[in-house]
Order: structure tokens, then sequence, then C-alpha cells
């Protein structure tokens, strides 16, 4: 960029800061310590509180629809509204309740990962195929061991695959909360912006995009560990 | 109702009392709202929708047409749209291909997932029956592909016109110019627009939901809730 960027550090940067060139590696090692690694741990915690609530909230959901059918629509209905609000707008709309505060970056977060959840851990349990649930009737399970002995290790696949999108989704998004809470890489990547310095806005965005693919892979191998029967054949 | 929860509602009412005194700033915001979230939409269709049929046609590449949305979806908007500006500077140009490089996978997969998966029993049938590999795709394939595509397209373009409040912050304008603007517009602006955008966003997923009813063969039509019959959706921004 041509303008004349306002740099962080005056005078004190080095030639390719004050030039604001396009990528200053000792500039990111410099500021790991104070700006990028807490940054980086805040968006975990950020991500790792909305999934930990979420799934809490779409299991037990995904359950009782399971149990009763009926409920299943409605829920898909109230969660689909919630997930197609842009976030930026939610987390603003959410403001004048909870404050500028995590509370509201949480919220919002969870929000967005219910109908995911939901879907995919309802799905799951759908698709256990009827004999087994004879089979395991027959052989006498109550249905609190019918759903924990085998409906639930075999949607497995389903809520893990369901946990992967729910993820990255989160990790995506938790980025915009920066908009109303001082935490996460949104903002080192909104003060690159404003600062127009351009080796800011590529150290935080490459380090969100790299944490969502590495969590992506993680949760893969995690989905092949837990079920090493759908080696072959269901895909994510 | 207590004193705080009295000053809560009155931001919300002042939000819709700054949407009625600001109609025409709102109705502006709106269309270039709309006029980049359409760009970058008619981009990536351009090129996805070729790709992602042609592919779906010879069934080949499967492991990139579907992996493509895996990793378009792992792509904060927000980094890329930061990165962006780094590389390509700020303005029109840098956000549209930021929000093209977010909606190409979701409409490439959608539209691979949905040719490829027509039954072949009926591809064979069509070949049978002497149609060329061109009127097997056009009076076979597409039109038993079409609800999937239109829902890949539908996702995309909820998932732009949500992205594209992002815009403000790289010189796209849009409703995210007083979303991003609190110091001018003050909260009441502030709410008054997120609304607009959550609405432009609903409305956008109603309409496309019925033009993917409407292009759904009467045959293929299942009535249950929306969204629970999709493949998958792309949480926008």
């Amino acid at each position: 960029m041509s303008q004349a960027p306002v740099i962080p550090d005056f005078g004190r940067g080095s030639t390719c800061e004050r030039e604001n060139g396009t990528f200053c590696l000792d500039w990111v090692g410099k500021h790991w310590h104070d700006k990028l690694g807490p940054a980086l741990l805040q968006h975990l915690l950020l991500t790792g509180i909305a999934l930990g609530v979420g799934f809490a909230i779409a299991f037990m959901l995904a359950l009782a629809a399971h149990r009763r059918g009926w409920l299943a629509t409605p829920v898909v209905l109230a969660t689909g509204l919630l997930y197609t609000i842009p976030s930026l707008a939610l987390f603003q709309l959410l403001v004048p309740l909870t404050g500028l505060s995590r509370v509201t970056a949480e919220i919002a977060l969870v929000s967005y990962t219910l109908l995911i959840l939901f879907r995919n851990v309802l799905t799951g349990l759908a698709g256990v195929p009827a004999e087994v649930r004879d089979a395991a009737n027959g052989m006498g399970l109550t249905a609190r061991q019918l759903l924990w002995r085998v409906e639930l290790p075999l949607a497995l696949p389903a809520i893990v695959a369901g946990l992967r999108i729910a993820t990255v989704t989160v990790i995506s998004l938790a980025t915009v909360a920066a908009f109303v809470v001082n935490e996460g890489l949104g903002v080192p990547i909104l003060e690159g912006l404003q600062l127009t310095f351009n080796t800011e806005m590529i150290a935080a965005g490459a380090l969100a995009v790299a944490l969502a693919l590495a969590a992506d892979g993680l949760l893969v191998l995690l989905q092949r560990a837990l079920t090493p029967w759908t080696r072959k054949g269901v895909s994510a | 109702m207590d004193a705080e929860g009295r000053e809560r509602m009155s931001d919300f009412t002042d939000a819709f009392r700054f949407i009625g005194e600001h109609l025409s700033l709102l109705g502006r915001l709106t269309l270039d709202h709309l006029a980049l979230s359409g760009a970058a939409v008619g981009v990536a269709l351009a090129l996805a929708l070729p790709l992602g049929v042609w592919l779906g046609h010879i069934r080949r590449g499967s492991f990139v047409a579907i992996n493509a949305s895996n990793i378009g979806r792992a792509l904060p908007s927000l980094a890329l749209i930061s990165i962006g500006v780094a590389v390509l500077g700020i303005g029109f140009l840098n956000v549209m291909v930021a929000l093209v490089v977010l909606a190409f996978p979701i409409v490439l997969t959608n539209a691979y997932v949905a040719v490829e998966g027509v039954d072949r029993d009926l591809v064979d049938a069509a070949n049978g029956m002497g149609m060329t590999p061109t009127e097997v795709l056009w009076r076979v394939e597409l039109p038993l592909a079409l609800p999937l595509i239109f829902a890949g397209i539908r996702t995309a373009v909820v998932y732009v016109i949500a992205t594209a409040t992002l815009a403000s912050i790289a010189g796209g304008h849009g409703l995210g110019d007083i979303i991003v603007d609190q110091a001018t517009y003050r909260l009441p602006g502030v709410l008054g627009a997120a609304i607009c955008v959550a609405l432009l966003a609903l409305a956008a997923e109603l309409v496309f939901a019925g033009v993917q009813r409407a292009v759904t063969p009467r045959g293929l039509r299942i009535d249950r809730a929306w969204g629970y019959v999709e493949e998958e959706r792309t949480k926008a921004v």
C-alpha cells in the first residue's frame, strides 16, 4: 500500500517496519509475546468455551428430539434463523443486552454452533439401523443402555463431523468478535487494518487461517481414532 | 421494568427511530451492499458452476471438489479480507476478490455433488436411449441436479451478503459502513444497520429457499423443515 503507515513503535522499528513492507518477519518475532501469542490463546479459549456450551445445549436438544420427533422441526427453524443472522450484526445487537464483553461474544458464537451440532447429532441417532435397535431391545437393554451403548457410539461419526464443521466455523467467526470484545486474533487483525500495517494484518490473518486448518486436521484424526470401523466408505 | 432495562429497551427504540429517520441513507447503502454481493456471487458462479458441473459430469476430481468447501469453510473471512488489503490494497476489487474466494468453494462443491450424485442407472438408461453426452447433461443430469445446485447458490448468496458487511473496513461499501463506524452513528445507528443487515440476510435466505423449491422437480420435493433436508450449510460471517 502506498499511503504512509503509522508504525506501532515509532523510530525503533526495523527498516522493513518503517517502510511498511508486505511482511516483516522480525516484527512477528518481536511481538509474538505481547500481541500474537496472547491473541492466539484468547482465540482458543473463546472457541473452546463456545464449542463446549454449544455442544451441551445441542446435545440435550437432540436427545429430546430423538425421543419426541415433533421437536426437530421447530428447533431446526429456530437455530437456522440464528444461523442466518450475520455475525457482525448479531454481536452488535447483543451489546445493549450484555455489553462489550466476552459474554456477548460467547452468546453469538454458541448460537452459531447449535444448528450444525443439533442436526448432526440427530442425524447420527436417526441413522442407527432398526435391526440393531431391535437386537439391543431383545438382549434386554434399557432405554438408557440402548442410548449410551448402542445408539451414541454408532452416531459418533456424524457427531464428530458436526463438531468439525462447528469448530472451523467458530474459529472463523471468533475473529469478528474483536468488534465487541478485546480478545482473539481479530484484535491484531483490526489493529493492523486501522494502522494499515501490512505485517500485522498478514501475520494475524495467517494465524487464524492456520488455526482453523490445524483444528480441522486434528478433528479428522480424532474422527478416525474414535471410529476405526468407518475407515472405509463413510466420509465426513 | 428497572432503570437499566428501560435503557436497554430505549437503545432498540432509538435503533428503529434511526431506521425511520435515515431511510434514504440505508436504502443507498443497501443498494451498494447488494451491488458488491451481486458482483461477487456473479463472478463466483461464472467460475465455479461450469467447473463443478463438468467435473460432476465426467465424475472426476472428487477429492478437490469435495475438499474445496472444507478448506473454504476454514478460511476466516476477516483474515482473508485483511490479507487482501495488505496484498491488493483497499477498495472494491480487493473486497470482491475476497468474497469470490469465499463463495467459490461452496458453489463448486454443491454443483459437483449434485451432478455426480445423479443416479447412475438413469444416466445409463439415457445413454442406452441414444442420447449424446451433451443431451445427457442437459436433459437428465442438470434437471435432477438443480435443487442441490441451488442449495449451494443460496448458501453462497447468504454467506456473501453477510460477509459484505465486513467489506466496510477494507474500502468496500455497504451497510457495514454504519456498523463499523460507531463514532459517527452512535449505538442506535449501529443497531439499526445491524437490524437491516440481519433482515437482508433472512430475506435472501427466504427468497432463495423459494427459488430452490421452485426448481425442484415435483417428484423430488420433500416437505420438511428447510435446512433439514439439505446437505449442509456454511455459516456466513
